[in-house]
């Protein structure tokens, strides 16, 4: 290895070629501006309240601005998109997951606490008693409202009121018109209700201001009534309810507003809750049965499918790897075909070919045996589906794998075997199989670690059914642990992300064991 | 070769290729099956590998073409399968030329430079590629929705999002790439450099034209992880012009309403020219795959 940069340190000479000039120019400009935008997000984001992402975002800007401007850093500057990429999209994932297991994040607290203020804060309503009929009048091209209080009969002077003419075509119409009082209805004609109806939609967009400031707007076909905002921000950060005068206090603990009777109201934002998410997953029993449940399954899954794997590929494997054997190159593109189909294919055509009514496979048992398994509602069938599938599709990269490994073991070995009178069998249980084991297995536990995590295969072939029953969340007999995360976090009507980010922290600790494990046996070296 | 052999060779020949063939037919039935189905009339099972009615209706159907029958009535196609094709196809496309450059860069940099922190941030790298992603899909979804709301272009259900969220699995492209560029002598770029080539100049005129091979490979492989890639475009795409295959091809086995013979055009339609450049490119594929494991 050298050291290209060995002129680091050196004064920047300035580049003969004018070409060379324009390109540094247009790198640094390029940097510049890529700086200024991200802290455009970082400052946007801090606008919003949304802390973590500024943070994120000014780590990123801050990190590009030092590499890119420091002579000293020349080789960073290569690593930097890689490591910027790895950062933002799995890194800051991952944290921001664990972070998210110690709060109640779900579809009811989804906002943040300003954006549940400004919702309520926009709401309305419709204040009782107060409503006015009204009479559309033309006026040449236009269309005046008059309007009569309901609550005032009899004196009509000070319940009356008269909008400003409007055009009743929906393009040129303002949608705010101030209205005035007046003594007495127009003198013009009176449109019929027909004319009201057909022109429903526009005066419904209509908003009229009295000169008290009130604003009112159409809530029938004879009515116009003041709409009313229904809440009003306190200093202390409570909100007032104008209907009944109720005081609403937020509640940082669940993240709600409470009224005084201490109901909570919709929409809520997420607030820290501690450990709740980790103690709802061990001590309640409505989801602690299930998770352990799939937990005991996601490891037979995961061991079994690396066992039959490893199995099947290694029988082929030395099979393939006799010399006198014939044709072994068609052999092999045959046998290694599963592994070049695309996974989400092949997986559907096995749901497809085990479909219980008419798929080819119970169409071959019905026949040759009379029998017809239920492959997607029994729990034990459904699991040894899982584990054929499985097997079929991930045997070539171990049958690869062995195929790869046997060719350095040296030929003499088995030579001194057949002297002595050892068989096929014994050549591979005795030779083969322990001298390849030791270098294979770091390689059998990323796989473990890859099929304790395969959620293709659930999403696609069962989605986790049949489900278990008397689960308080989604959850299959089929169900691993990511595909019951995912289920928590994206089918329920739930959302609760919380208790899924709480279970996905649980498999990272566990996918980091089997990392470390995986790096105590490689010994890796740079 | 061992030079002593056993007397029973030929009948041990014939047990080995009874037994490879029965187990190569289980192994392709499945995708023989596909096949003649989708030449077949109707969605159900027959029982038949050859066809008995055979029928393009599928076919045409997979390629967007409506479909008359004999008895006069149109069938339209049920899904935009070419569309998803195509969404697919641009997707992994533009983010396998990013991975490119980012680990092509990075890679040069870990095999070529001495820098601090170096042996760290590779290992550190490559711990972090185990955790899959299906487990922060939470908090990548939470990014993209906040994200979205700034720029549009990168919202939720929109491509921009699925091509950035690619970008956190690079770390293994850059072992394989920095595993094939410490195998080409350095000498040709320090001799460009005592000559005042920069650093950029000896990497990107001397190193990567003799580099080609192994950024196809990368490329081709990055490429079909992405068109493979399922659970984030499940989670981050939501409209059905905007599907990726790999999520929008499952609707075709929907629980109430399976159309296995129209399933059956579209996947060979789709999977046949994924599973032709896999064979071709195997050598390559398969030695990264499983030499950045055994190496490490």
């Amino acid at each position: 290895m050298y050291t290209p940069n060995a002129s680091r340190g050196l004064p920047r000479h300035r580049s003969r070629y004018l070409a060379e000039r324009y390109t540094r120019w247009i790198m640094r400009t390029l940097v510049a501006l890529m700086v200024l935008a991200i802290l455009w997000l970082v400052l946007a984001f801090h606008l919003r309240g949304q802390w973590m992402f500024a943070l994120l975002f000014l780590v990123l800007g801050a990190s590009m601005a030092v590499v890119f401007s420091k002579r000293h850093l020349m080789s960073h500057r290569y690593i930097f998109p890689a490591l910027a990429g790895m950062g933002v999209f799995l890194i800051f994932p991952l944290l921001y997951t664990v972070g998210i297991s110690f709060t109640n994040y779900s579809s009811s607290n989804l906002l943040s606490e300003e954006r549940v203020r400004e919702q309520l804060l926009d709401q309305t309503y419709r204040a009782e008693g107060q409503g006015f009929r009204f009479t559309l009048y033309a006026e040449g091209e236009k269309a005046r409202l008059y309007l009569e209080s309901e609550t005032a009969e009899g004196d009509s002077a000070t319940g009356a009121l008269l909008s400003e003419p409007f055009a009743l075509s929906a393009e040129s119409v303002p949608r705010q018109l101030s209205v005035k009082q007046v003594a007495d209805a127009p003198a013009t004609r009176a449109l019929p209700m027909r004319e009201v109806i057909a022109h429903r939609e526009l005066l419904q967009t209509l908003s009229l201001q009295t000169a008290s400031g009130t604003q009112l707007s159409m809530v029938g076909l004879r009515q116009f009534a003041p709409i009313l905002p229904r809440y009003e921000q306190n200093a202390d950060g409570s909100l007032t309810d104008l209907r009944d005068g109720g005081r609403l206090t937020p509640d940082q603990d669940t993240g709600f507003f409470r009224n005084a009777e201490g109901e909570k109201l919709t929409p809520g934002w997420p607030v820290p809750v501690g450990m709740e998410n980790y103690t709802r997953i061990f001590a309640d029993p409505d989801i602690r049965g299930p998770f352990l449940q799939i937990f005991v399954w996601t490891f037979v899954f995961a061991g079994l499918t690396v066992v039959f794997t490893l199995a099947v590929g290694f029988v082929l494997a030395t099979l393939l790897q006799w010399e006198q054997l014939r044709g072994k190159a068609v052999y092999r593109t045959l046998l290694i075909l599963p592994y070049a189909v695309p996974a989400f294919i092949s997986i559907l055509i096995f749901k497809g070919m085990f479909n219980q009514h008419y798929g080819e496979i119970n169409l071959i048992l019905e026949s040759l045996f009379g029998i017809s398994p239920d492959w997607f509602t029994d729990p034990a069938l459904a699991r040894a589906m899982l584990l054929i599938v499985n097997t079929w599709l991930g045997y070539p990269y171990m049958l690869l794998l062995c195929m790869g490994l046997i060719q350095s073991i040296p030929q003499d070995l088995y030579e001194a075997s057949a002297i002595d009178g050892g068989g096929a069998i014994t050549n591979m249980m005795k030779i083969t199989l322990p001298l390849i084991i030791k270098p294979l297995t770091p390689l059998l536990i990323a796989a473990f670690a890859f099929n304790f995590n395969n959620f293709v295969l659930i999403a696609l072939l069962t989605g986790g059914a049949p489900d278990i029953l008397g689960a308080s969340t989604p959850a299959g007999t089929t169900d691993l642990l990511v595909s019951y995360t995912y289920r928590i976090a994206f089918q329920d009507s739930g959302q609760q992300f919380g208790l899924a980010a709480a279970i996905a922290t649980l498999i990272f600790v566990l996918v980091a064991a089997l990392s470390w494990l995986n790096l105590r046996l490689t010994r890796v070296k740079v | 070769m061992p030079m002593v052999q056993p007397r029973s060779i030929r009948l041990r020949k014939f047990g080995a290729h009874l037994a490879l063939l029965g187990f190569v037919s289980l192994v392709v039935f499945p995708l023989l099956l596909v096949i003649s189905i989708s030449f077949r009339e109707g969605n159900f099972a027959s029982g038949s590998l050859i066809p008995e009615r055979f029928s393009l209706e599928h076919w045409a159907l997979a390629f967007g073409i409506p479909w008359e029958r004999a008895d006069g009535t149109v069938v339209q196609p049920p899904f935009p399968v070419l569309l998803w094709l195509w969404n697919s196809v641009k997707v992994a496309t533009v983010s396998s030329l990013m991975i490119l450059a980012l680990s092509t860069t990075s890679a040069y940099a870990f095999a070529r430079m001495r820098f601090k922190g170096k042996a760290p941030i590779l290992n550190g790298m490559l711990i972090f590629q185990m955790f899959p992603a299906v487990l922060s899909l939470v908090a990548l979804y939470a990014l993209f929705d906040r994200l979205g709301e700034l720029v549009p272009w990168l919202g939720i259900n929109t491509h921009g999002a699925l091509v950035l969220a690619s970008l956190g699995a690079v770390a293994l492209h850059i072992w394989t790439i920095k595993g094939y560029f410490e195998s080409i002598d350095g000498s040709l770029e320090e001799a460009a450099m005592v000559d005042g080539a920069s650093t950029w100049q000896a990497f990107w005129h001397i190193l990567l034209p003799l580099s080609v091979p192994i950024l196809v490979v990368v490329f081709i492989l990055a490429f079909i992880m992405s068109i493979m890639e399922y659970p984030m475009a499940s989670v981050l795409l939501l409209d059905e012009d905007k599907l990726t295959l790999a999520v929008g091809a499952q609707q075709y086995l929907a629980d109430h309403n399976q159309r296995w013979g129209d399933f059956a055009a579209a996947a060979v339609l789709s999977g046949l020219p994924i599973t032709l450049v896999f064979l071709l490119c195997q050598r390559w594929i398969v030695g990264g795959l499983t030499s950045g494991g055994v190496k490490g």
